[in-house]
């Protein structure tokens, strides 16, 4: 008989969920674009069980939450930190994979995984924004253009320049400077990109950065993001198109083993 | 996956049959080491501030009674009146970027009050640059603003892993000078009598500070490795006082108790044992405390052993102890510390605290934190945090790390035992500390 697992990432900024069967398919997947403290969650879990054909939690096998607001839905009890269910999730997809990038919304992450996924050390950003997706969201701001324009902004780019990658706040004031100096849009774009890519390039090299490299979480959606990181690393970066639900997926398939041991004891 | 750790039943250690619990002894130390301080100011006796790590045994030699900022500063801390003090220094011009204590003290000595705990204002001060550079500007600062002498011992980072003749001859003529100045500073001549007997109380504590702390050596360990964060006090402020020896001893008989009886201040099942890197973060230690108990990890390795640890047989001997300070010695004896007490201690993991009070100290955490990786094959992980400044920490950041900590220790305690392996380190399991490319031959 068949077993369905959930797993729920609430981050910062998004909700994800996703369903797998027998801990190989997915069946439904849901992302809402608000995280912990509001509905998002909530709706997020309504809406993969609505698509997978279940009418409550509890139908299903196993639950595991994930994510800065793991701890926040009672509905859930069953938690894991990100760092496991990110590398378990690019496991998934990736088996060779022994490093992982992941850059959320507010934090960003180099993973560094034995060769059967399982995580083995990890590096996360200190207290700070600057390489984390809420960068990205302020110079989208500043710039006037949605963050799925980034990625083709930058690929237009001719001229690379620098912008400060030490404070997100900084960097917002060196933006509007090379906008009122006439710098085009596409180069401060990818002057960002490197800043971000230099935080998160140094966090991967300090975990030390072996093949395959994968990278993980939203900003894993800005091919621009991955082409900068690339130089900066010197190594190539795979990735798909679940990297946003990377997250859940490992705690789903986190749930999945859980109901295998359960039934094996 | 995380949870909520219940305490096991029959785990609570007694008292030694006829003794107050040595928790209980040791804190009373520390409140008469303040409480003798306000006397003597209330006699009008001079009443000196001393860092941590001063060779005090000096002053005990003139019967000054001395209280440390240090010491107080953590407390207040400990009693979440530090960040107001820290932010009163930064109003007075003092730089969010220096460590904390100094903050805090600098506001204290400037007249800022606190109700965490009362020290008297100084009118001498005793510093020892062993434990950082900052220290030298730190009391500068509070001489000037008092008007009031600086008894200045300068030790210079080690560089070699043995003291140099020649540093040792150096101190002794700083100790020359400084018995001097207190010489003038009392009116009193320097009583030999009354050294001795202070270095001998002092090896006497250092030694059973020593055995204390050897007792998380045991598995499972008879101790919360967090236990030694509180008794530290009475090793930096009371180290020439007979009753911290008696305390220590005293603990350390309630640990071999524990042992026989199969207790521990350690109330928990003990899953993992980790090494804690780093002044804890007093203003939030339950914070720090919670997610490793919820977990069942327990603190089994910390540097502040082998830091306070002061032995010596003679004066040269005595110079000698007091240039080991994590933040003075090179980073291969920093090293080879907290590898042996690993290796003898038995540890599955690293956690270690950025502490933005501490520039030094962190600075060279990286370093350092890869060759333990190396040399031990554990996981360690970071976070964020600070000794007395608690908008420097993050609850949430911390879980997550501990959490993720947790999470790899559990996948690796389980592989190990399938094979049969030791889970812990120790000497067979781990490489030798490399001390091949030592920083000066």
């Amino acid at each position: 008989m068949s077993k369905f697992t959930m797993g729920v990432d609430v981050g910062s900024t998004t909700s994800k969920a996703v369903i797998l069967k027998d801990g190989k398919e997915i069946i439904s997947q849901s992302i809402i674009p608000v995280g912990t403290g509001t509905s998002g969650p909530a709706r997020a879990i309504k809406q993969v069980l609505e698509t997978a054909g279940f009418s409550s939690i509890d139908e299903l096998d196993c639950t595991i939450a994930t994510g800065y607001g793991r701890n926040s839905l009672e509905e859930v009890p069953l938690q894991m930190s990100e760092l496991s269910c990110h590398a378990k999730g690019a496991y998934f997809f990736f088996p060779k994979v022994r490093t992982i990038i992941d850059i959320g919304g507010q934090d960003s992450k180099a993973l560094k995984v034995g060769n059967n996924g399982i995580l083995e050390n990890f590096v996360m950003n200190d207290k700070c924004a600057a390489g984390t997706g809420r960068f990205l969201d302020v110079i989208a701001k500043v710039l006037e253009v949605n963050l799925s324009d980034l990625e083709v902004l930058d690929e237009k780019s001719k001229e690379d320049i620098t912008i400060s990658s030490t404070c997100t706040v900084f960097a917002e004031s060196e933006v509007i400077s090379q906008l009122a100096k006439g710098t085009k849009f596409e180069d401060i774009v990818k002057g960002i990109h490197a800043s971000i890519a230099s935080r998160v390039g140094s966090l991967a090299k300090r975990v030390g950065i072996k093949d395959q490299v994968v990278m993980t979480g939203g900003v894993a959606l800005n091919h621009g993001m991955i082409r900068a990181l690339e130089k900066n690393i010197g190594f190539k970066i795979y990735t798909n198109e679940y990297c946003q639900l990377n997250g859940a997926i490992g705690a789903a398939l986190f749930a999945y083993q859980k109901c295998l041991s359960a039934k094996n004891k | 996956m995380a949870g909520k750790m219940e305490k096991l039943p029959n785990k609570k250690p007694r008292a030694i049959d006829g003794h107050k619990p040595a928790a209980a002894v040791l804190r009373k130390v520390v409140d008469k080491v303040y409480a003798e301080a306000w006397e003597a100011k209330r006699r009008g006796e001079l009443v000196g501030w001393s860092s941590s790590k001063f060779p005090i045994e000096l002053a005990k030699a003139f019967d000054l009674n001395v209280v440390y900022p240090e010491n107080h500063a953590a407390s207040t801390a400990a009693k979440k009146d530090g960040l107001r003090l820290c932010q009163a220094a930064e109003d007075m011009g003092y730089d969010n970027d220096i460590c904390g204590y100094a903050r805090i003290n600098l506001a204290y000595a400037a007249g800022e009050p606190t109700d965490a705990r009362r020290m008297p204002q100084p009118d001498f001060l005793l510093c020892c640059n062993n434990i950082c550079n900052m220290m030298t500007k730190w009391y500068e600062n509070i001489a000037r603003m008092h008007n009031i002498p600086l008894i200045m011992i300068d030790i210079p980072f080690s560089n070699t892993v043995d003291i140099p003749e020649e540093k040792v001859d150096y101190l002794i003529g700083q100790f020359d000078y400084a018995i001097k100045q207190l010489e003038d500073l009392t009116g009193k001549k320097f009583d030999e009598k009354k050294f001795e007997t202070a270095c001998a109380r002092a090896n006497r504590t250092a030694a059973a500070w020593l055995k204390s702390c050897s007792y998380m050596g045991y598995k499972p360990s008879p101790l919360s490795g967090f236990d030694l964060f509180n008794h530290m006090a009475d090793i930096v402020a009371a180290r020439c006082d007979e009753e911290a020896a008696i305390g220590f001893e005293l603990l350390a008989q309630e640990f071999e108790q524990s042992i026989k009886e199969g207790t521990s201040t350690w109330e928990y099942p003990e899953e993992h044992r980790i090494l804690f890197e780093g002044i804890p973060c007093w203003p939030g230690l339950r914070h720090l405390y919670e997610p490793l108990k919820d977990s069942g990890v327990n603190v089994t390795a910390v540097v502040y052993a082998p830091a306070f640890g002061f032995r010596y047989n003679n004066i040269r001997e005595m110079a000698a102890a007091y240039c080991k300070a994590p933040c003075s010695v090179c980073i291969e004896t920093g090293v080879e510390w907290r590898e042996t007490m690993a290796k003898e201690n038995g540890i599955s993991g690293a956690l270690v605290n950025y502490n933005r009070s501490c520039k030094p100290w962190s600075g060279a955490m990286p370093e350092i934190e890869r060759r333990w990786k190396e040399d031990l094959g554990i996981p360690v992980v970071n976070f964020d945090g600070d000794q007395a400044d608690e908008r420097n920490f993050s609850t949430e950041q911390y879980k997550t790390r501990v959490q993720g900590l947790v999470e790899i220790m559990e996948e690796r305690k389980a592989e190990k035992e399938e094979k049969g392996e030791d889970v812990y380190t120790n000497f067979e399991n781990t490489k030798e500390t490399d001390w091949s490319k030592p920083t000066l031959k």
